[in-house]
């Protein structure tokens, strides 16, 4: 089985979000950036296919040089073989073109991207790409398995579950479930080792147009402090919440 | 040149998210000055919308049951086209999220979702969308022949504005689904996170599953939904699907109470789009206190029975 893993390269869940050249960039000064988490459980996943059940895994990411360390970690994480189409990611559409026509040239059983990335929260790529190659989609993916030519997969859904059954070649948007937080792998010294002598092929993008484009970030602004009422006058919470705020 | 939304429907029944997306559509409509058509799937009283500003509603009845997004999408492809729609109007559930990208790709059009207000812009077409996991904002334009708008849950709210609803039904001619659907498990007649106007949420600090009955209690005095912070999903005290914050749902009801969360950073991201947060919790230093609107400083096995008490005293009065 070959597993093609899509991966975003975001910043740290943690990171201070700012913004420059008149808030219209990112600020990435002192900015850790990771595997996107919801890419990371559904690579967790794709290596425990290729350990279990001898897949081959690849990962891929649309974007500039900046993301390499990112593939090299998904290389020492376990995958195979790493590629970057080179072009700045701005907008999904051309980005799911970007991985559809590359897709259309291999062949692949199964496409593994992230339910959505942490920055964007777009949640879109995956299933354009689904779209774009006329494959079936199982977004917000908590469970994977396979028999033969078929794949059972489980989507979160608002208050529950939903099992689905799908013919291979799909795509699925993973997030936590798919592995458990803790079956994430750190890379030991032997995995980044292997990481430098494994292929990172660099791809020239198709050059799509772009239709839609940030022109301006803005940051919320600062909240009001908070009310603080004593514990022993729950009834003057109950008031602020009914008359003040308006809630109950 | 119209607009069309998509309006959701669960066992024939239209789904409260209806009125937001109507709402929306009927406000951008005026803006605009396009007709807004609405295309709901196997809805009894499509009709209800009229509430909302919307005069015509397109109800498809040969369409699966059960949402499917693969068939959906290719029916609401078909009124794209031959409807000569340039607006699309979504909401940003789970469900619209799934059919989003499909109708992207379907008609290679611009899709922006997380949008809380109306365009700043008519040309080109610019609409402030959340980004972060809502730590900031971002003006977004789109540029396409077809542009699709996700409208973020309650960032609108639904605007009253009643007028005569004519709804046809119709059949159109659909794809074959892709996907087979097995089971599905849902919890009936509980709130869920997505849907309820109030959450309750519960932290490390009630130390153990043992105690949920205090979250769970207060929040059935409130029709409210559970949740919990990521380290009581991680350690298995609630399962998963309770799980809000950074990685795991989004969460922006009208009303959020946290009890013994301290507020970590990618917890707060998840709940920040909530109008109001209160927050219960025994250290006054917890970095959620900084977030919240309303806050008590206090034991939670104290507070919250009293809280419980009280609020049912005050809701068999009201």
């Amino acid at each position: 089985m070959n597993i093609l893993v899509c991966v975003s390269h975001v910043p740290d869940t943690t990171s201070k979000i700012n913004f420059v050249e008149n808030d219209t960039q990112f600020d990435t000064n002192g900015v850790q950036f990771v595997i996107n988490p919801n890419d990371e459980f559904g690579l967790t996943r794709a290596i425990w296919f290729k350990e279990k059940q001898g897949a081959q895994v690849h990962v891929i990411h649309v974007g500039t040089a900046t993301a390499d360390p990112t593939l090299r970690k998904c290389l020492a994480i376990g995958a195979d073989k790493a590629y970057r189409i080179d072009t700045p990611a701005i907008d999904g559409m051309t980005v799911a073109k970007e991985l559809a026509a590359f897709v259309a040239d291999n062949s692949y059983d199964l496409i593994i991207a992230g339910r959505e990335s942490i920055d964007y929260n777009g949640a879109m790529v995956p299933g354009m790409l689904a779209a774009l190659l006329d494959i079936a989609f199982v977004p917000n993916c908590v469970g994977l398995e396979f028999d033969g030519n078929n794949a059972i997969a489980e989507r979160e859904i608002d208050g529950g579950r939903e099992k689905l059954k799908a013919t291979l070649p799909m795509v699925v948007g993973g997030q936590k479930g798919l592995v458990e937080e803790s079956d994430l792998k750190i890379p030991n010294m032997r995995g980044i080792m292997q990481a430098r002598q494994k292929p990172l092929e660099v791809i020239n993008p198709k050059g799509f147009e772009n239709t839609t484009k940030v022109v301006l970030f803005e940051k919320p602004a600062p909240k009001a402090d908070v009310k603080l009422v004593p514990a022993d006058d729950i009834d003057l919470l109950i008031e602020l919440l009914q008359k003040e705020a308006n809630v109950i | 040149m119209s607009i069309l939304i998509f309006t959701e429907s669960e066992n024939n029944k239209l789904k409260r998210n209806t009125a937001e997306v109507a709402s929306y559509g009927t406000a951008l409509a005026e803006k605009l000055n396009k007709d807004c058509v609405a295309v709901s799937f196997n809805a009894d009283q499509a009709q209800e919308l009229g509430k909302y500003g919307i005069t015509k509603v397109l109800n498809v009845t040969n369409a699966p049951q059960q949402f499917d997004a693969h068939t959906y999408a290719s029916v609401l492809t078909h009124y794209i086209k031959s409807l000569g729609a340039t607006h699309i109007i979504l909401s940003s559930s789970a469900d619209a999220k799934f059919i989003a990208p499909l109708l992207a790709a379907n008609t290679n059009a611009a899709y922006v979702p997380n949008v809380v207000a109306l365009p700043l812009e008519k040309q080109p077409l610019t609409v402030k969308r959340t980004v972060f996991t809502n730590k900031a904002f971002a003006n977004t334009t789109l540029t396409a022949e077809v542009n699709i708008i996700g409208v973020g849950n309650n960032a609108f709210g639904a605007v009253e504005q009643a007028v005569n609803c004519v709804v046809e039904n119709t059949a159109v001619e659909h794809t074959v689904a892709n996907l087979e659907q097995l089971s599905i498990t849902k919890e009936s007649g509980k709130a869920t996170i997505a849907d309820a106007e109030v959450v309750v949420s519960g932290g490390r600090g009630l130390k153990g599953p043992e105690n949920w009955h205090l979250v769970e209690n207060l929040a059935e005095v409130l029709g409210a939904a559970t949740a919990c912070s990521k380290p009581v999903s991680d350690m298995g005290w609630r399962s998963h699907d309770e799980h809000v914050g950074q990685t795991g749902k989004p969460v922006s009801t009208n009303l959020y109470i946290a009890i013994g969360i301290s507020g970590a950073i990618q917890h707060l991201a998840g709940v920040n789009a909530s109008k109001v947060k209160v927050v219960i919790n025994n250290d006054p230093e917890a970095p959620f206190f900084k977030a919240a609107d309303y806050g008590i400083v206090g034991d939670a096995f104290e507070v919250v029975p009293v809280l419980t008490e009280k609020l049912k005293a005050f809701k068999s009065q009201s």
